[in-house]
């Protein structure tokens, strides 16, 4: 049976972090499952947890009046779920659901918080790490919203 | 010099052929099997001059077999004159075709290696002749993934083949799209992504990579990033064409000219030019 420190040291977004900082960490996590279709985290919720996904597929969507659920993005392995708990106001910005059985460790991230001001090496690290994260979900964003596929001209082909 | 030309000459003659089918693959993507009157041999990863009577021609990769020469296979996007007139085409029209032209894809670059075929939209027609192959000798390379990205699932280049080859255990398969609904159970997100998710080996790999210019420079950097050297990074560009022979100037690009250079072409001797306007 597998420790939380195991799935934290196997986890791709926790690979630069020491051994002593992956024990600090797994002492905020837990393992969790969701079946197809359940709620990780709802859009306005206080974001107090986040989730490192071990298997499976989650999708972030917001829902439109107009349009009901709009998928913004899917996650799988090795992703990280949820970057809200880490700036005030805290709060949760999307939809997630589980497509399919999803594993993960879950975190609470107030927890990993207060570890992270009362040792900032920890915090550093690990704000360097989920700085990582931000920076390639904003340069994935910025180039699906170039449409690059779309018809040349503009022209929506669908 | 004259016997030079005479060659060149008799090289930018269309031959005039007949379509033998046409099927639609998507809004506004058909595929035409075209009547070569005999084997038409090419590389995968070159292209033929289509030529539309009275309209235009216009350059169209081979996406067909290459162990199958009797089948002449484009796929065509129709995206202005030229293009809509030859994805109009119907069983037996007729339209001039010159070629193959171009290098193709250096399958043979490095054997053993991982390959990596990674592509965007339309792009995975000049790639499908080289999964043919792939597949075909399928022992003589490494791991084997498909990288494929699209606009929406109602976008997918040839699915049923994608489904096909998804339920071989000889090839990874991952699809991923810009826009989906909640219904959609695969991958919604840029295509680079999927390139940190596969299985290959980045220090022993091959990597051929078509599609739009953008997604193409953003795979160059994020290849870049996990180790696969440049010079194992094969792109296929795009670029207006004429004479595709090397005559015009036309296909310019930096100081080569992609219709005899290219158009596939190693990232390392494009890798200056890929970020540069106006070229
Ligand atoms: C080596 C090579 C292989 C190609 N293979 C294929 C293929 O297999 N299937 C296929 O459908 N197309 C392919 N193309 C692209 C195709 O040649 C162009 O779409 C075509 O030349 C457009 O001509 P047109 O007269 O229909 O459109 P135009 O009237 O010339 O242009 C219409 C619109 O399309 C845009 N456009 C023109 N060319 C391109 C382009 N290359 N990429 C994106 N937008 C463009 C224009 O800016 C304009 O907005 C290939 C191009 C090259 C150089
Ligand atoms: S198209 Fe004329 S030189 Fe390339």
């Amino acid at each position: 049976m597998k420790t939380i420190e195991d799935l934290v040291t196997e986890h791709a977004a926790f690979r630069d972090l020491d051994a002593a900082q992956r024990a600090l960490v797994a002492g905020c996590g837990r393992n969790r499952s969701f079946r197809d279709g359940e709620v990780l985290m709802r859009e306005g919720e206080d974001a107090n947890e986040f989730f490192a996904i071990r298997k499976g597929r989650v999708r972030l969507s917001v829902h439109l009046p107009e349009r009901g659920e709009t998928v913004i993005e899917t996650l799988q392995e090795g992703e990280i779920v949820g970057l809200s708990w880490l700036f005030p106001p805290y709060k949760v910005r999307f939809d997630a659901r589980a497509i399919g059985t999803v594993h993960t460790i879950s975190f609470d991230g107030k927890c990993l918080r207060g570890k992270c001001d009362a040792d900032p090496r920890l915090g550093y690290t690990l704000m360097k790490s989920f700085a990582g994260i931000m920076t390639s979900r904003l340069q994935s964003t910025r180039l699906r919203m170039l449409d690059v596929f779309g018809a040349p001209g503009g022209a929506a082909a669908d | 010099m004259a016997a030079a030309l005479h060659a060149a000459a008799e090289h930018t003659l269309p031959q005039f052929m007949r379509v033998r089918a046409r099927r639609q693959e998507l809004a506004d993507t058909w595929t035409l099997e075209i009547d070569p009157g005999g084997p038409f041999e090419f590389l995968p990863g070159q292209f033929n001059m289509l030529y539309a009577f009275g309209i235009g021609e216009v350059p169209i990769s081979i996406s067909g077999d290459p162990a199958r020469p009797e089948r002449l296979v484009h796929t065509v996007r129709a995206v202005g004159r030229t293009t809509q007139a030859l994805a109009a085409l119907g069983r037996g029209a007729r339209l001039g075709v010159r070629g193959p032209y171009g290098a193709g894809w250096p399958l043979d670059a490095a054997p053993g290696a991982d390959v990596v075929v990674l592509a965007g939209g339309i792009g995975l027609a000049p790639l499908r002749p080289a999964l043919y192959r792939l597949l075909a000798e399928r022992a003589r390379f490494g791991r084997v993934s498909l990288l494929y990205g699209s606009r929406s699932p109602q976008q997918l280049l040839y699915a049923s083949e994608l489904r096909r080859w998804r339920s071989r255990f000889d090839i990874e398969v991952e699809v991923t799209v810009d826009t989906a609904g909640p219904e959609w159970r695969g991958n919604l997100g840029v295509v680079t992504k999927l390139l940190r998710r596969s299985s290959f080996d980045p220090a022993n790999s091959m990597v051929l990579v078509c599609g739009p210019e953008v997604m193409m420079r953003h795979v160059a950097t994020d290849l870049a990033g996990i180790g696969v050297p440049p010079a194992r990074v094969f792109i296929s560009m795009e670029r207006n064409m004429k004479c595709a022979v090397g005559f015009c100037g036309h296909c310019q690009y930096g100081s080569a000219f992609v219709c005899r250079d290219g158009p596939v072409v190693p990232l390392e001797r494009l890798e200056r030019l890929l970020g540069v306007r106006e070229l």
